[in-house]
């Protein structure tokens, strides 16, 4: 039995407070209705202050990498900044336009927004720092996040503008198809654990002293690429591609209802990197370390660690066309995906009715699936003809043409 | 269904997906039916978890909700010429006719049947219970399933290929 003011583990301290409500006699629905209710207020406001925390963090960062300031006027080094854009949020006017539907605008961000926060629930910050232990744990995570694609057409649609609703009809046209690689990636994890529930599989990676990133590299590549898309970050942005459809889906929103979408955006990417840290990567445990350091210092960690690797992400690599990012999905990240669940499957066969060794087993599956991975993503990159890019080029091509950039006036052609 | 929370839970549950449903079919516009459907739908899940069948509440969220809402979504809005309202049709009054009887008949079933309590304890967890079930003992319908759908997605593709890539072959 821990002491309560054991911080290795704030569950520990709840667990106390439960306890102490019991001791005093309450009906048996009270210290449920309060455990729930600090578990929300917890997640909540973890959740708003790391968002008002990365949009510093995220443009600075992205401004060191396109090799601009960043915001820096606002308080010491711009530290102010995201509590005055949330100041500027909250105090514009909200406006509704003339032909929207009403109720369906209103809804909208709402719906978007609420999704978000529920797919925390089943995952552990710590030993006993769950929300709602489910045994169905990673369905749940898929099941919520696929009622994102409703409310965003529900916003796009109830704009009654062309552009949001032609950035709600992309968004959902994306979302469904990486839906299916998230599934399929998911899948491995769950065949080799044998269960859903996260705490499981946690424990399964903490027994046999591996991370699941290193027998499921396949699985991680395609969960990542499909939760960029997921949480509509560059490079897979399309859904607001301001050259083409203006904000997307959110065109018509301003003031809060915005903010909102803003904040859904931010907090469905520190669910994929909480799904990423806790199915691939040890959740909150780190080799022994977690026996010293508190669990959920461990995952947060590793969750703003691997969220700075998306932010990396959008620094570094351009749009991609919405053809392009559908055919990736259907052409090259569904295939691989597929053979990867085939794998995993007789991997789990031989396993199981082989009656491998989990010493020697994990080893060799770990270099058969790496070897895999590189394998079939070369293989299948070059069988659809991306083997190397077409050019080379050490200059920008216009300028090696012309030798010279030119402003202003029409540059002579050569 | 013996503590208060249950009974609550359940009650508040029908309500709203008896409520939701019946508003699906009263509203004008077809997108707020379909919002509508979905709420009923998520009913549905609840009622699923009061029964502690969570793998099947997860499921009905996961497909009905995040999929055939968005099929419904899609069929409405790709249909074109069609009415976004929900159009005053002469079968109308057949409807309700139909409804109404097939509703006298399953409250009648309900409250007739004598309904058997079993012994055995629920189940721990359904997902691994269910899988096993489906895989071992109901694998022929299981195939079937799949294969009737793999069916309707092919016929699907063939519907909408253009007839000038059927001339080309």
């Amino acid at each position: 039995m821990t002491e309560w003011y054991d911080f290795r583990d704030i569950g520990n301290a709840v667990g106390a407070l439960l306890d102490q409500i019991r001791d005093w006699g309450a009906p048996d629905w009270v210290p449920y209705v309060a455990a729930t209710l600090i578990g929300i207020v917890g997640i909540l406001l973890w959740a708003v202050l790391s968002v008002l925390a990365f949009i510093w963090i995220e443009r600075r960062v992205v401004g060191l990498m396109q090799n601009r300031i960043g915001p820096n006027r606002v308080g010491p080094q711009g530290l102010l900044q995201p509590v005055a854009d949330a100041i500027k949020l909250l105090l514009k006017e909200a406006i509704t336009t003339t032909n929207a539907d009403r109720y369906m605008f209103w809804l909208g961000p709402i719906l978007v927004f609420i999704p978000t926060i529920v797919v925390f629930a089943p995952i552990p910050f710590g030993e006993e720092m769950v929300l709602a232990d489910l045994n169905v744990g990673v369905l749940f995570l898929i099941a919520i996040a696929s009622i994102n694609t409703l409310a965003v057409f529900i916003a796009g649609w109830s704009s009654n503008n062309k552009y949001a609703l032609l950035g709600a009809m992309r968004t959902i046209a994306m979302l469904i198809s990486y839906e299916i690689i998230q599934v399929l990636a998911l899948l491995g994890v769950v065949l080799f654990v044998g269960s859903m529930r996260l705490g499981d599989i946690i424990g399964w990676q903490l027994d046999h002293d591996v991370w699941l990133i290193v027998l499921q590299p396949v699985a991680v590549l395609c969960y990542i690429i499909a939760g960029a898309v997921e949480m509509n970050r560059s490079p897979m942005d399309i859904a607001e591609a301001e050259s083409e459809i203006v904000a997307g889906y959110h065109t018509e929103y301003g003031g809060i209802k915005f903010g909102f979408f803003y904040q859904a955006e931010y907090l469905a990417g520190f669910a994929i990197t909480a799904v990423v840290v806790t199915l691939y990567l040890g959740g909150y445990t780190l080799f022994g370390l977690e026996q010293w350091v508190p669990g959920w210092l461990i995952f947060l960690g590793k969750l703003y660690g691997f969220f700075f690797t998306y932010i990396w992400f959008r620094g570094t690599l351009p749009r991609l066309r919405i053809d392009q990012l559908m055919a990736f999905a259907w052409k090259f990240l569904l295939p691989i995906s597929i053979l990867n669940v085939l794998l995993v499957g007789s991997e789990v066969l031989l396993w199981k009715e082989a009656g491998l060794e989990s010493q020697l087993a994990i080893p060799l599956f770990a270099v058969i699936n790496g070897a895999f991975a590189v394998a079939v993503v070369v293989g299948w990159a070059t069988a659809l003809g991306h083997s190397a890019p077409r050019h080379t080029a050490h200059r920008a091509i216009l300028t090696q043409e012309v030798g010279a950039i030119f402003y202003g006036e029409a540059a002579p052609r050569p | 269904m013996d503590d208060a929370g249950t009974v609550i839970a359940f009650w508040v549950l029908s309500a709203a997906t008896i409520s939701s449903a019946a508003a699906t079919a009263a509203v004008r516009n077809l997108i707020h039916a379909v919002v509508l459907l979905v709420v009923s739908f998520m009913g549905v899940a609840g009622l699923y978890i009061t029964l502690s069948a969570d793998f099947v509440a997860v499921t009905q969220i996961l497909i009905y909700a995040g999929a055939i809402s968005v099929l419904m979504v899609f069929a409405i809005v790709l249909t074109p010429r069609g009415e976004r309202g929900n159009a005053e049709g002469f079968l109308r009054l057949p409807a309700l006719l139909l409804a109404g009887l097939v509703a006298v008949t399953l409250i009648f079933v309900a409250v007739d049947t004598e309904w058997v309590i079993s012994d055995r304890p629920g189940f721990q967890e359904t997902a691994s219970v269910i899988g096993e079930a489906l895989l071992d003992r109901y694998v022929l319908p299981f195939e079937i399933a799949s294969v009737l759908l793999l069916v309707a997605m092919l016929g699907a593709i063939v519907l909408v290929r253009p007839d000038s890539a059927m001339e080309d072959e």
